[in-house]
């Protein structure tokens, strides 16, 4: 089945619950697509998956703006900035090796 | 603070008890589409991805969600399709399964009456529409230069949709708000993954969480809201950013004090001076509250590049303001130098987009053409973009640039 297909289907599905649930809105339940998105390979990478990912996806990661303004300063302050404002449980040893995976893969233009 | 898990319990049980795909609809989710889009900036590639109740939309991120409305949409209408309409979580911890006949919205606090209204006692209130944009505070943020962290949006995380609900104002007259208080706090199911992140809430001082205008919405553009736009009730705040617009709304409080949380005190706010703006590169010296939004317009029927027949075109476009109205727009055809009056078309309220139609004579070769509103109370938009750290309110003159032949 395509997706449109599909999408049609359920929202049958859902259309034929529709007599049951007199005027008021009926109960919905959505299952949200896989997650797709992935941490590059890069130094730590295991660091960064065990202590990023409980709370986001790596797009967080990926879509940031890239250059040399966007290098070491920058993630050091993006990391503490989830410790601090966030509450990310990371422990203060791997703060360095998170933020040299993020400079050396999520930095320069071309990566 | 918010009590998501044991609504979703209950939620679970019924499933079981019934038979996933009896009563309850079931929507499940689609994978990433093939295509990718890349927006105007740099870094700018994104996945279209098709999620439930909603068209391809930019796949800003996954995990919480952040999906991003094509800017061709808002050439279709004024009005944005709910399939259509931006996504845009805090935190992870998001509902993906609502009973509407077990949700309930606690009214609580400095009240005389606390309330525990269900979907129905809702619905039973006398009813009140709006037509309203929601924008993102971080809309276009993007475009920033230089550029600043946070969720890189083009232009399409706003919408403007048709509210119907209950205003806020005729809630908190059934629970009696006491003397002394202050303000309202806005609480919803969504929450974090760890107890150690500060929970989403949001308020609004007391005088404008009355003021009629406020609502409670369980309806948009004549339906059931979206899952991920808030089913089954979210804040509708017209004329305000969207992070006043609290989805499934489950929360109500009302306080003697200012409230303090990290989502009001320490994150949304903007340069305490006219222009919200700074010296890019460096921090404001006192900030305040994000509030309402600052007076756009966007050209929505000539893209960026676009190759055009040399003579007369015609532009179309969107124009709107905090709640002031739009007073008149205008177009230039040579990057600012002259400007030519747009017409106005049909008015949806105050709150609306408003659609403008303008045609303009392009002679062979490459022009920059500009739309500028102006809203009722005077304010118009900068030609130099504004700056400030946090990448909110952008409302530069928007420039497309295009070549006739």
């Amino acid at each position: 089945m395509t997706a449109s297909m599909r999408l049609a289907a359920a929202t049958f599905a859902l259309a034929a619950g529709l007599g049951l649930a007199a005027a008021q809105a009926r109960p919905l339940k959505i299952t949200l697509p896989p997650e797709t998105a992935a941490f590059k390979p890069g130094p730590n990478r295991e660091v960064v998956m065990n202590n990023c990912t409980a709370c986001h996806s790596s797009d967080y990661v990926q879509t940031q703006p890239r250059g040399p303004k966007f290098g070491k300063d920058f993630w050091t302050a993006e990391v503490n900035k989830m410790v601090k404002v966030y509450g990310a449980p990371i422990e203060d040893a791997d703060i360095p090796k998170i933020v040299e995976y993020l400079t050396q893969t999520y930095s320069t233009a071309s990566q | 603070m918010l009590d998501r898990r044991r609504l979703l319990a209950g939620t679970t049980a019924t499933v079981a008890t019934l038979g996933a795909g009896s009563v309850l609809g079931s929507i499940s989710a689609f994978a990433k589409t093939a295509k990718t889009v890349t927006l105007p900036f740099g870094n700018g590639e994104r996945p279209m991805a098709q999620y439930p109740q909603k068209r391809p939309l930019i796949l800003q991120t996954t995990r919480p969600p952040q999906l991003e409305t094509p800017f061709s949409v808002y050439n279709e209408g004024v009005i944005t399709p709910n399939d259509a309409f931006f996504v845009r979580y805090h935190l992870a911890d998001i509902p993906l399964d609502i009973d509407p006949a077990k949700f309930t919205i606690e009214v609580k606090g400095k009240v005389d009456k606390p309330l525990k209204l269900s979907m129905a006692d809702l619905r039973k209130m006398p009813a009140r529409e709006i037509v309203a944009v929601t924008q993102c505070s971080g809309n276009s943020r993007g475009f920033f230069d230089p550029r600043v962290a946070g969720g890189q949006s083009g232009n399409g995380a706003m919408g403007n949709a048709r509210w119907k609900g209950v205003p806020l104002k005729a809630v908190l007259e059934k629970a009696g708000v006491q003397a002394g208080a202050k303000q309202v706090v806005f609480g919803g199911l969504d929450g974090p993954v760890s107890d150690k992140t500060p929970d989403f809430a949001k308020a609004l001082d007391l005088d404008h969480a009355r003021d009629g205008e406020v609502m409670l919405a369980y309806s948009m553009n004549g339906e059931d809201l979206p899952m991920l736009n808030g089913f089954p009730v979210r804040l509708v705040v017209p004329g305000y950013f969207g992070t006043y617009w609290v989805k499934h709304l489950n929360e109500i409080a009302v306080i003697d004090h200012v409230y303090d949380n990290f989502w009001m005190k320490t994150a949304y706010r903007i340069p305490d001076n006219d222009c919200h703006c700074v010296e890019p590169g460096t921090a404001p010296k006192a900030t305040i509250p994000i509030n309402r939004f600052t007076v756009r317009s966007f050209i929505t029927n000539v893209t960026d590049g676009a190759k055009v027949k040399a003579g007369k075109t015609h532009l179309k476009g969107i124009a709107f303001d905090g709640g002031k109205g739009i007073k008149e727009v205008a177009v230039s055809a040579d990057g600012g130098k002259s400007w030519q009056p747009a017409t106005l078309g049909k008015n949806l309220g105050n709150y609306s987009f408003r659609e403008w139609h303008a045609t303009v004579r392009l002679p062979a070769g490459a022009h920059e053409l500009r739309v500028r509103a102006t809203s009722n109370d005077g304010k118009t938009q900068p030609m130099q973009a504004s700056w400030n750290p946090a990448g909110y309110m952008r409302n530069v003159v928007e420039t497309v640039r295009v070549t006739a032949a």
